[in-house]
């Protein structure tokens, strides 16, 4: 197994050599000169000269891709220019806040749209099955940062339920210690039961934003898979058997059909990673989205690259460990390699 | 059943979340009568302000945590509100300075009681390595100091340790002013040598994440991108202390955020606001639940630029052209809402004295535009772009679909870039974009301080226009050093009358520097940086 | 061919949500054509008197800052809308149906090549690559359709290539090269027309899935110039009216904008329904 694993992730090595190759050269086509950006108002042509040297954009194109993978190589990301900081500690600082978030908008998505997808299935035709097509499928349909001003405005704004759209924390508490950067897991280690329930409240919305917006895959590829099972052989026999129509579903069917959409799950993730940059940006979360926006805007190449080869990290890393997870419920995926 | 279930436990949940949300009431309520809690569009990027591409929403932080030897006076303005007095300059860490007859040296005496936030005293050996280090490193710094004659390491001396001179090569009205901005903040000279490298003399690294400062607020906690947390300094000298504990400043990038934030109370203060949110709040006359101070930002003004190396704009009949097309009403109603001085429509064909801004003669006629492009050979119109600068988008964006509109009407066809707002300055230094929509304003509150970037033929980036008339230079290059005040005007109007006579810069208006605050919040006063300044705000 | 007819009149009278999402596409195509005649008012006429009027009998869905009449304009958007999603899908169909095909055809190297270049493309977080693809090339409806285009490639390019190496081995097509057809040929007249109905079930997710890309994109700032209207521009700046207690001027085109991708996603699903009976979903 653990060969089948390394296997894995040697074949994922092409494709971040991919995006490191295609980030380089995208960044370096964006329009403006940081140079120039950087030099300050009143600067002259001397000036500017100067800083594009002192970055080191003076070299060739080769020449800079070289000593940005040396630099990789020693774990050095460079500095964001807009931030001042390295980009390393950035992307370490904010990772956390950009994973607590989309993970547990993908678990409450997971949560509700499993349930969804299964009784729909159980009943294709009915009035739920419809409901459920319509109401996920409307979910999906609207722009996330949409959802996400719609749910401020009625539910901080209006009703005032919700706390404000202020990141992670409310000003007045303090963050955790950290350990591992979720605030919600920090706050438990330490027994700080009412920050917890800051950060929680703090979560809601941009969790519910991000959850909408992907109950729709979620919810169809659970029902598709539902009735391809249910339509199987085995559950026929088991029918036949005389097993209760509960413990052929839940037992048998659900555990069956839940393979496909474990690999539905890795799109999802990176889909979720995308509306996330515009979701942070509503709910002025400090993740590693709304800092790659800045730097897009800024052309601020160190802290994309970074962004980006993380993201790459994390979507082979997640692969990976959906690859695991297969193999885990379906012992014959391991047999057969 | 089961599905039963499963509905019941997710509602359930959410239904848990939403009551713990309910019940959660921030436990430091204490606190929050202390604290300030400033919302901004955009955050510090430095705490260095001599640091590499530092930008103006650092200043905020360099204004606070660092003292100057000199500071500009307050006055009272008109509608009460506070204000810095560009007129009078007063002792800050200097106790007392005295300019030499020939006006070639400025001698500065210490204040004595001043510590730094490490507790160490601020002397002539701190004042002279921070005045060294502005003019050594280059860049943003270096070049303010140099537009007050101070430019070499060596024009900076210490007479004793509470005493420092300032050399000149000649006599400048702008040297002392140029003392009192925010670039010529000093250091704790002891505290940065020991972060300073041989490859790093001016612990140019340290001191961007870190506060070696005299001043007011020291700095408690930096969190780029999110907030910035500054406490009061207890042992500040500089004068009375204000009863504010902490300031928070935090980012959030949305308005609508940002005015929710405001309306509900959860915060103090609100910087970048947009026009329309202040003229709702100005309108309202002080019934709403919080106030807008709005003070016209001096030196400054928003503006068409038409790039005059570019057909056709070389032509100043075209240029007029598109000075009588421009829908001023218009712009001022639906643009700004009325947040902003007018800068046309000027009775007069000439200036009325010699104060900047002033309105220049033109008037939306677009009669007159038609004959004047017609005059220009024209008649049929052109092709061309409006660039517009995408942070400035809220107010600049309609001003260029009412412009595209106009100049449609005589026959000029438009299309609309937007630059983000990072690359709007090389794009504008490429001095390619034959008309844009930008704004420029001096810290320094003189007319020639504006020419000379804005209309002097050495072509800084803010002669956005390509600008170039050797008459308009030399009016400019006397009036710089004119010590005579009757001459001086003279020089003065005859520079504006040029600017509008040749119209490669077509002013809209005068901006308006809003910021909302509470009805608890006193003491506000507006500064020539546009930044908040926490010594004098008083949380009641 | 009437049993293919018959099965889509089973689907569509089966499933009432296919029938109506069929007749909403209907309609938002008639608003694509028509909408310029059918407008009210010059979508780009500015008016200050009339600026930010709550819908009304003139101005039914109100009018925005600059006093632009937002029915119209939401109207006239929808061809531009409906445009950028069309030629992002042909474009992803064109490259990414062939390469696909192609790979799972031929498989060895050039299934190597197209199956790396997909994972390379999926390894971005779509929405980010799509804005650094517009932020490096400018903001033109060119660069937009683009992007948009790039970023859902990989999926046709998987779809393609499993139907493709299902199918390389087929009855129909040993029986073509039996006959002396070229591979080419055998490729783009035996196997595409086969596997193309699967395609289309894909065309019709991935139009809504570019129009909220393009609308995303405008709310960043990197959407199509100003003053031409557009669903995701027309929100956006919306989203700036709402907490002032201007709604109309963001929920009207962002109505518009769910309206259109949830008729699209009906639609994949629909169509689904038609091509592949057993893939119900």
């Amino acid at each position: 197994m653990l060969g089948l694993i390394g296997k894995r992730i040697l074949s994922a090595i092409p494709s971040v050599i991919g995006v490191l190759v295609v980030t380089f050269v995208l960044t370096r086509a964006l329009p403006g000169d940081p140079a120039a950006f950087f030099a300050g108002p009143a600067a002259t042509k001397e000036a500017i000269e100067e800083i594009r040297r002192s970055l080191g954009l003076d070299k060739s194109l080769p020449e800079q891709f070289i000593v940005y993978l040396k630099d990789l190589v020693q774990g050095d990301l460079g500095n964001s220019v807009a931030t001042g900081q390295p980009v390393l500690t950035e992307i370490v600082t904010r990772l956390p806040a950009s994973l607590e978030l989309t993970l547990l908008g993908l678990i409450v998505s997971v949560l509700i749209a499993v349930p969804l997808g299964v009784m729909a299935a159980t009943r294709p035709g009915s009035l739920i099955d419809h409901t459920c097509r319509v109401v996920t499928t409307a979910g999906v349909s609207l722009p996330a940062f949409f959802t996400g001003l719609l749910l401020v405005y009625v539910l901080y704004y209006q009703l005032g339920i919700a706390p404000a759209p202020l990141g992670r924390l409310d000003i007045f508490y303090s963050t955790p210690t950290r350990v591992t950067g979720f605030y919600l897991i920090d706050t438990l280690l330490e027994g700080d039961l009412e920050t917890f329930r800051a950060a929680a409240a703090q979560l809601i919305l941009p969790v519910v934003t991000l959850a909408v917006f992907t109950l729709a895959p979620l919810a169809r590829m659970t029902r598709a898979a539902m009735l391809e099972v249910l339509a199987s052989d085995f559950v026929r026999t088991a029918r036949a058997a005389g097993l209760p129509r509960r413990k052929i579903i839940y037992t048998y069917a659900f555990r069956n059909a839940m393979l496909p959409v474990i690999t539905t799950l890795g799109m999802v993730f990176s889909f979720l990673l995308g509306a996330n940059v515009l979701v942070e940006k509503v709910f002025s979360w400090p993740g590693i989205g709304t800092f790659a926006i800045e730097a897009l805007i800024a052309s601020d190449y160190a802290p994309i690259q970074g962004f980006v080869l993380t993201m790459a990290l994390m979507y082979v890393a997640l692969n990976l460990a959906i690859d695991i997870l297969y193999i885990v419920i379906d012992p014959r995926v391991g047999f057969e390699a | 059943m089961h599905r039963r279930l499963f509905l019941s436990a997710t509602s359930g949940l959410v239904a848990a979340a939403l009551a713990a949300t309910l019940a959660a009431t921030p436990a430091a309520a204490q606190s929050r009568k202390e604290t300030l809690v400033v919302l901004v569009e955009n955050g510090p990027n430095s705490m260095d302000i001599h640091g590499v591409g530092t930008s103006f929403r650092s200043y905020v932080a360099a204004w606070n945590m660092y003292d100057r030897l000199v500071t500009f006076g307050r006055k009272t303005l008109p509608d009460g509100t506070l204000s810095y007095d560009s007129s009078k300059i007063e002792p800050e860490l200097a106790e007392s300075f005295i300019m030499a007859e020939d006006g070639k040296s400025i001698t500065f005496k210490l204040r004595r009681d001043a510590t730094f936030h490490d507790g160490s005293p601020v002397t002539a050996h701190d004042v002279k390595w921070s005045y060294d280090r502005a003019v050594s490193v280059g860049g943003f710094p270096t070049f303010q100091m140099k537009a007050g004659s101070l430019e070499k390491p060596e024009q900076f001396v210490v007479v004793d340790d509470y005493t420092f001179r300032v050399d000149l090569p000649k006599k400048d009205k702008l040297s002392l002013p140029d003392m009192a901005v925010v670039v010529p903040a000093i250091f704790n000279s002891k505290l940065a040598k020991q972060h300073a490298t041989e490859k790093d003399p001016w612990a140019m690294e340290w001191m961007k994440t870190n506060d070696a400062g005299s001043g007011a607020f020291k700095l408690e906690k930096w969190t780029p991108g999110q907030e910035t947390v500054l406490t009061r300094f207890e042992g500040w000298k500089g004068g009375k202390a204000s009863n504010v504990k902490r300031v928070i400043l935090r980012e959030v990038p949305s308005a609508g955020n940002r005015r929710a934030l405001m309306e509900r109370g959860d915060a103090d203060i609100s910087v970048d606001m947009p026009q329309k949110d202040s003229s709702e709040i100005v309108a309202e006359g002080g019934s709403g639940k919080y106030t807008v101070v709005g003070v016209p930002i001096e030196n400054s003004l928003k503006y068409i630029g038409l790039v005059t190396t570019m057909k056709p704009f070389d032509n100043p009949k075209v240029r007029q052209a598109v000075a009588y097309a421009v829908p001023y009403e218009q712009i001022y109603k639906s643009a700004i809402y009325g947040r902003g001085i007018p800068m046309c429509c000027s009775d007069a064909t000439g200036p009325k004295d010699a104060s900047w801004p002033q309105p220049f003669p033109y008037k939306t006629d677009l009669e007159k535009a038609k004959k004047l492009l017609a005059e220009a050979g024209y008649a049929d119109g052109f092709e061309t772009t409006i660039s517009i600068d995408l942070g400035d988008a809220t107010a600049s964006e309609p001003e260029a679909i009412l412009l595209q509109e106009a100049l449609g009407k005589i026959g000029i066809k438009a299309t609309i870039e937007k630059i983000p707002g990072a690359n709007f300055r090389s794009a504008m230094l490429q001095k390619n974009r034959p008309i844009h929509i930008a704004s420029f304003g001096g810290w320094l509150n003189y007319p020639d301080y504006f020419f000379f970037w804005g209309y002097h033929g050495q072509n800084a980036v803010f002669n956005t226009m390509s600008y170039q008339n050797p008459a308009m230079d030399k009016l400019i290059d006397t009036a710089r050093y004119e010590h005579d005040p009757a001459k001086y005007k003279a020089e003065v109007m005859k520079f504006i009358q040029l600017a509008m006579d040749d119209a490669p810069r077509i002013p809209l208006y005068q901006q308006i520097l809003d910021v909302g605050m509470q009805k608890n919040i006193k003491g506000y006063t507006y500064w020539f940086h546009r930044q908040l300044d926490f010594r004098t705000i008083e949380k009641m | 061919m009437t049993a293919t007819l018959r099965h889509i009149r089973y689907v569509l009278t089966e499933n009432p949500i296919t029938l109506f999402a069929f007749a909403l596409f209907g309609f938002i195509i008639l608003c694509g054509i028509f909408g310029p005649w059918l407008a009210p008012y010059d979508p780009l006429a500015t008016n200050a008197a009339m600026a930010l009027q709550p819908p009304s009998s003139a101005h039914w869905f109100g009018t925005d800052a600059l006093g632009r009449d937002i029915f119209s304009r939401v109207l006239v958007a929808t061809r531009l809308d409906l445009g950028i999603a069309f030629a992002s899908v042909l474009l992803t169909f064109a490259i990414g149906a062939l390469a696909g095909i192609a790979a799972g055809f031929f498989g060895g190297w050039t299934d190597r090549i197209v199956g790396r270049t997909a994972d390379t493309i999926m390894a971005f977080p779509l929405f980010v690559l799509a804005m650094g693809i517009v932020a490096a090339l400018g903001n033109s409806v060119g660069n937009i359709v683009l992007a948009t285009a790039i970023i859902n490639t990989p999926l046709y390019a998987r779809v393609a290539r499993a139907e493709a190496n299902v199918r390389r081995n087929a009855g129909f097509v040993e029986a073509a090269r039996l006959s002396g057809n070229s591979e080419a040929r055998i490729l783009l007249l035996q196997i595409l027309p086969n596997i193309l109905p699967i395609l289309m079930v894909q065309c019709s997710l991935t139009m809504g899935y570019a129009i909220l890309n393009a609308a995303g994109l405008s709310f960043i700032g990197l959407g199509i110039a100003p003053p031409t209207p557009e669903w995701g521009i027309l929100v956006a700046e919306g989203a700036a009216f709402m907490i002032s207690g201007e709604w109309w001027v963001a929920l009207f085109p962002g109505l518009a904008l769910m309206v259109a991708v949830f008729c699209f996603n009906l639609l994949g699903d629909g169509l689904r329904d038609i091509v592949d009976p057993r893939r119900r979903t």
